[in-house]
């Protein structure tokens, strides 16, 4: 197994790169004010292909290989972590897809994902479910050939803008969230379905966060992703996977605190030199890129066993997010502290990051959720069974 | 309806410039990128294209072994196939030595166009254009804001201090375009995949019959000398005053340089 880029991979970040900085980067400050959402760079990442490279060349993607998905994501959340979630979302969102679905549900929907037509949200996390994924409640009851669906979700990145859902539900109660619940694609035009709020949020503001109700709402049988009852086991699989982008995302955050704070450190005079030549600022500094590169070689070392299929993949996801997702937020804060008073104030851009990169410790699995994963991880290698509450 | 683009590979625009001891280009270490003048010439290119009055579009680039990498950026943005002159006899050539290898490449490419950026990033000598178009003795439109081509002819509108002209000439023809064409493209991701497939030819002076010792050994300049330009004394700058202070201040510096 390797995980070093390779030329392709160079040239990929490259071309994200020029991308980023040319078109993303001057529209981040102005999209975290407003908290809306950037559909001109939705288009844009669109235009370029940029949305298909989770999904396979015969379903209108490009199949990039995990690393390359990652380097993606790095290169835009370094500009703007936001709009980074528009790519982390659409594969979050398909996931269940591409890893349930069957090849009639794929034609149907993976083209339109994939060009960037369509929209897709991830719709597991309830109000009282957050972290205990298990205490899901909405309801799918059958009805003929049919499914009807009553609940709410909450915390649905870009529910409000999807096109298309994947949707957990129980289908079977008695059973409980572990193995009565299914998973469902809901196509948002559907009768009875409603995103009537979204968050106020501290970073990623431009990213809507929505709350989303079903009043008997109807799916069709053939949208049923997987078998009665699969769904944990999907929801699960697909985190396993999707939170290495967010190791990506907190990744390209810190470099882009880094970035920020190095050239400002370069620039800022201060007792009649440069506040870069202070011994204690290169400290910081220093501090600062081996943490983020540490993360980000972990990171790739993850993301070339998603690619190789790894057993014990949840241990390098779940490693790769919590030590990409603390390094965010130590670089960020570190970063205000190097531009100092400058640092606390919206001019420059790294009190948004810093704001923005608390969330990469919260989404997709807190911390706490990712040490579980690990230490159960390292059980199961030791061959001892873990006694948890869960 | 067929367009070769000439692409030269230069130095990245901010790039520190060094040179060798015989006083050429030191390319090594130094990212190198597509002339940004040249992109207007390829997106005016694959515009044409678009608009449905071109078929075919080729680049041609003289230069290094690495400026394959130039060729390839090129054809991410999209176009057919791409041609490279490369020799080691080319080292140090001059804008008549390489107007010499791309009028004899594009004498085998045939073009209806050949078609140019208004100049280099990095030589900034705006002569290859002239000089192809006198070598192949075919007309030359220069400085386009837009290039139109059809009907045996192209056309091509150049912006004036009073307005704009439409300057035409007979196919085939030598033109180049500036930066008012418009933005160019960014290369989407599966328009760089593809360039992968595409063909790219390299060929040497030989494949194109020119005898080494006409050219770079012949070159009619030689640089003699290299210096950075004179740096800039730093701004002055007038601030944290109040208004009547600060604009007495400044009218005062612009009555000294007799500019009101």
């Amino acid at each position: 197994m390797t995980y070093l880029p390779t030329a392709d991979h160079d040239e990929l970040r490259a071309v994200v790169r020029q991308l980023a900085q040319e078109r993303i980067a001057p529209r981040a400050a102005q999209i975290d004010d407003a908290a809306e959402f950037p559909h001109d760079l939705r288009e844009l990442l669109a235009q370029q292909d940029l949305l298909g490279t989770c999904f396979e060349e015969k379903h209108g993607g490009t199949g990039l290989d995990t690393i390359a998905q990652a380097i993606l994501v790095e290169e835009i959340a370094r500009a703007d972590a936001t709009t980074s979630l528009i790519p982390i979302v659409q594969k979050l969102g398909a996931l269940p897809i591409i890893q349930a679905g069957t090849d009639e549900q794929k034609d149907r929907y993976l083209p339109r994902l994939a060009s960037g037509e369509w929209l897709i949200a991830f719709a597991l996390t309830e109000a009282a479910a957050g972290s205990d994924v298990a205490a899901n409640r909405m309801r799918a009851v059958r009805d003929d050939d049919h499914y009807v669906l009553n609940g709410s979700k909450r915390f649905i990145t870009h529910g409000s803008l999807a096109d298309v859902l994947t949707v957990f539900a129980l289908t079977d109660p008695e059973a409980g969230g572990r193995k009565g619940m299914s998973c469902f694609i809901v196509e948002t035009e559907t009768r009875g379905f409603a995103a009537p709020r979204v968050e106020h949020k501290m970073g990623i503001r431009g990213s809507p966060t929505a709350e989303l109700t079903f009043d008997d709402v109807r799916v069709p049988e053939r949208n049923r992703l997987g078998a009665e009852g699969d769904g944990f086991r999907v929801a699960m699989a697909t985190l396993d996977r999707s939170r290495l982008s967010i190791a990506a995302q907190a990744v390209g955050i810190a470099q882009g605190a880094l970035d920020a704070s190095v050239s400002y450190a370069a620039e800022r005079q201060q007792f009649g030199q440069r506040v870069a030549d202070f011994q204690g600022i290169q400290w910081m500094l220093a501090d600062m890129a081996t943490q983020t590169e540490a993360a980000r070689q972990l990171t790739y070392a993850a993301a070339a066993r998603v690619d190789s299929k790894a057993a014990d993949l949840p241990y390098w996801t779940s490693s790769a997010k919590l030590v990409a997702g603390d390094t965010a937020m130590r670089v960020t804060t570190d970063a205000v502290q190097v531009l100092g008073g400058y640092g606390y104030i919206t001019e420059y851009p790294v009190e948004r990051m810093m704001r923005d990169a608390k969330i990469t410790q919260l989404y997709e699995g807190t911390q706490q959720i990712q040490r579980l994963i690990v230490a159960r991880q390292l059980l199961q290698r030791a061959g001892v069974a873990h006694r948890g509450s869960q | 309806m067929k367009i070769v683009v000439c692409v030269k590979q230069v130095p990245a625009t901010g790039a520190d410039k060094r040179y060798t001891d015989d006083l050429r280009l030191d390319r090594s270490g130094v990212e190198a990128i597509i002339n940004p003048l040249d992109e207007y010439a390829i997106e005016q290119a694959l515009r044409l294209v678009d608009d449905g009055s071109v078929d075919s579009v080729t680049y041609l680039s003289m230069g290094p072994e690495q400026a394959s990498e130039a060729l390839r950026r090129a054809l991410a943005m999209g176009g057919d196939e791409a041609v490279l002159v490369t020799d080691p006899a080319l080292a140090g050539a001059d804008e008549w030595a390489t107007a010499k290898v791309l009028a004899a490449a594009l004498d085998r490419l045939a073009p209806d166009v050949a078609l140019m950026g208004m100049a280099s990033d990095d030589a900034r000598g705006s002569l290859v254009p002239g000089a192809v178009a006198a070598m192949r003795q075919v007309p030359m439109l220069s400085y386009g804001a837009e290039l139109k081509v059809g009907d045996g002819e192209a056309r091509v509108r150049r912006l004036s201090a009073t307005g704009f002209d439409w300057i035409s000439a007979p196919l085939p023809l030598v033109a180049t375009v500036t930066d008012q064409v418009g933005e160019p493209r960014y290369a989407s991701l599966k328009g760089i995949m593809a360039a992968k497939r595409k063909p790219m030819q390299t060929w040497s002076l030989a494949d194109l019959d020119l005898p080494a010792d006409d050219l770079a050994g012949g070159a009619l300049t030689r640089v003699t000398d290299t210096r950075p330009p004179e740096e800039k004394p730093p701004t002055e700058r007038i601030e944290n005053l109040p208004p009547a202070e600060a604009a007495t201040k400044i009218a005062d510096w612009l009555e000294l340089r007799k500019l009101i």
